[in-house]
């Protein structure tokens, strides 16, 4: 099967700051990756080159036989097709919930409103959000804020979905109905690219884990290997200090 | 020491107010018309001055350097200077009627001053739109301009209504500087009153008319910066 991603020796830097290394990894179609590391590893930097909202300094990023990082490509339509969530939400706060959900099926498909409309009505009701319409988002809790902005990244029916730390701004309670609609897209079809720090989440939904340390991969495998046998000396040693805090359950 | 009915009989006259007033108030007719017809016009060249500040493709860093420019130029000179020199200037330079009209080119002299100063209001509720928002908007495929119209504008120029309306009515008493070049509008019709009963009343008169006018409009003011504060949620600290 053809890689749905493929990222080759991408390198970004902030200044005089390496935050990605020479990074590469290929990814299948419908595939589960979750990154996970400690902050500054250059879990964020990666997603959103992915997603274009970072250029890279070197390398290249492929989205099936597309080189997206290619000078002169159009990142509008990559944006089409690869979606992300952000931490902080990012939301539209003079937008109703609805709104927020039709902007891009409107503005950038060109769908009719009645069309968009209907399309983010059963999104936003799959995922629990039948009585929030016409709710703007200062109105929401955490949790159901980041329930619209998935349903907002995936009304454009995106084949890559990118989630980047969704569930750190959230109080720990919110959390799992977050994390029941990500489980609820595994199986979708569509390729799921996870930075997280939720250990016991990405554990059990992921097919592969990364782990990042100085802007690369330092050791990827499957979730039972990376928290049961990580290899590398730095997964270990994270490991432990995640044990150590609590947060792996 | 002036005696109280001295100053009583120079500026508030009773009967001289009663007298000026309708003259005054139908001069103002003028500064109400001036200030409507000016106030778009600001309002959008302000608009368009901001954006173009804002873009950020490299191909545009020219038109860029121009705004700055004309920002810089016309906010550094008094307002009264582009009066004299546009509003008298222009029309000197043997243009044909109407186009010769001092009140037309005082006109635009406010306005090009005003949409520098509006432009600047504008250019800080854009900056203060968190990039996070123009993040969120790209990511989903908008294109810039979509972003800019969709998401940073509305949020920015709901936050800068109260500064806003603080120019708007700035701008609405220097209209009367138009009269410097010749218009007769309230406070040129104030002066020939004054001159014709050698009187002041009739400028107390005048004065009237705008704080009738400038006093409701910064109330209103006030109460779109409390409900601004409001909406935003951040409650006040005791």
């Amino acid at each position: 099967m053809t890689d749905k991603l493929r990222l080759a020796n991408v390198t970004k830097h902030f200044g005089t700051n390496r935050v990605l290394d020479q990074l590469s990894i290929s990814v299948a179609p419908g595939e589960v990756v979750s990154f996970i590391g400690a902050s500054g590893s250059g879990k964020t930097t990666l997603l959103r080159c992915i997603n274009l909202l970072e250029t890279i300094d070197d390398g290249s990023i492929h989205l099936d036989d597309l080189e997206i990082t290619r000078v002169g490509v159009d990142a509008n339509p990559i944006r089409r097709r690869v979606g992300i969530v952000f931490q902080s939400f990012n939301l539209f706060p003079h937008m109703s919930v609805l709104r927020n959900t039709t902007l891009a099926l409107t503005e950038v498909l060109g769908n009719s409103r009645e069309e968009a409309e209907s399309t983010a009505r059963t999104l936003l009701a799959r995922f629990g959000l039948a009585d929030k319409f016409d709710s703007y988002p200062d109105r929401l809790s955490g949790g159901q804020q980041q329930r619209v902005a998935i349903a907002r990244a995936l009304a454009l029916n995106p084949e890559v979905l990118l989630l980047d730390e969704i569930t750190s701004a959230l109080d720990p309670e919110l959390v799992g109905e977050v994390l029941d609609v990500v489980r609820e897209l595994k199986g979708s079809g569509i390729t799921l690219l996870l930075a997280t720090h939720e250990m016991g989440f990405a554990r059990e939904i992921s097919d592969r884990v990364c782990f990042l340390a100085n802007g690369t991969i330092a050791e990827s495998g499957h979730p039972e290997q990376i928290f049961g046998d990580p290899q590398d000396q730095r997964t270990q040693q994270f490991l432990a200090r995640v044990i150590n805090s609590g947060r792996l359950n | 020491m002036p005696r109280w009915d001295r100053v009583k009989a120079s500026f508030f006259d009773g009967e001289r107010l009663v007298d000026s007033m309708p003259r005054l108030l139908e001069a103002f007719v003028l500064d109400v018309k001036i200030f409507a017809w000016t106030t778009p016009a600001i309002l959008a060249v302000a608009l368009l001055l901001a954006i173009a500040r804002n873009t950020r493709n490299p191909a545009l860093f020219p038109l860029r350097i121009f705004v700055i420019a004309y920002t810089d130029v016309m906010r550094g000179v008094p307002v009264i200077l582009w009066i004299y020199l546009i509003g008298f200037g222009v029309p000197g330079i043997g243009l044909e009627r109407p186009w010769n009209s001092p009140l037309l080119w005082g006109s635009v002299a406010l306005g090009l001053t005003y949409s520098a100063y509006v432009a600047e209001v504008f250019r800080a509720g854009i900056d203060s739109v968190h990039e996070s928002q123009r993040a969120a908007a790209r990511s989903l495929g908008l294109s810039s301009a979509q972003t800019m119209r969709h998401v940073v504008l509305p949020q920015a120029i709901r936050r800068v209504v109260p500064p806003l309306m603080n120019d708007m009515v700035s701008l609405q008493k220097d209209v009367a500087l138009v009269s410097l070049i010749g218009p007769i509008e309230i406070l040129r019709q104030a002066g020939i009153d004054k001159s014709k009963f050698a009187n002041f009343t009739p400028y107390v008169g005048a004065a009237l008319v705008f704080l009738a006018i400038t006093i409701p409009l910064t109330r209103l003011t006030d109460w779109l910066l409390t409900r601004e504060r409001e909406r935003t949620g951040s409650s006040r600290v005791r």
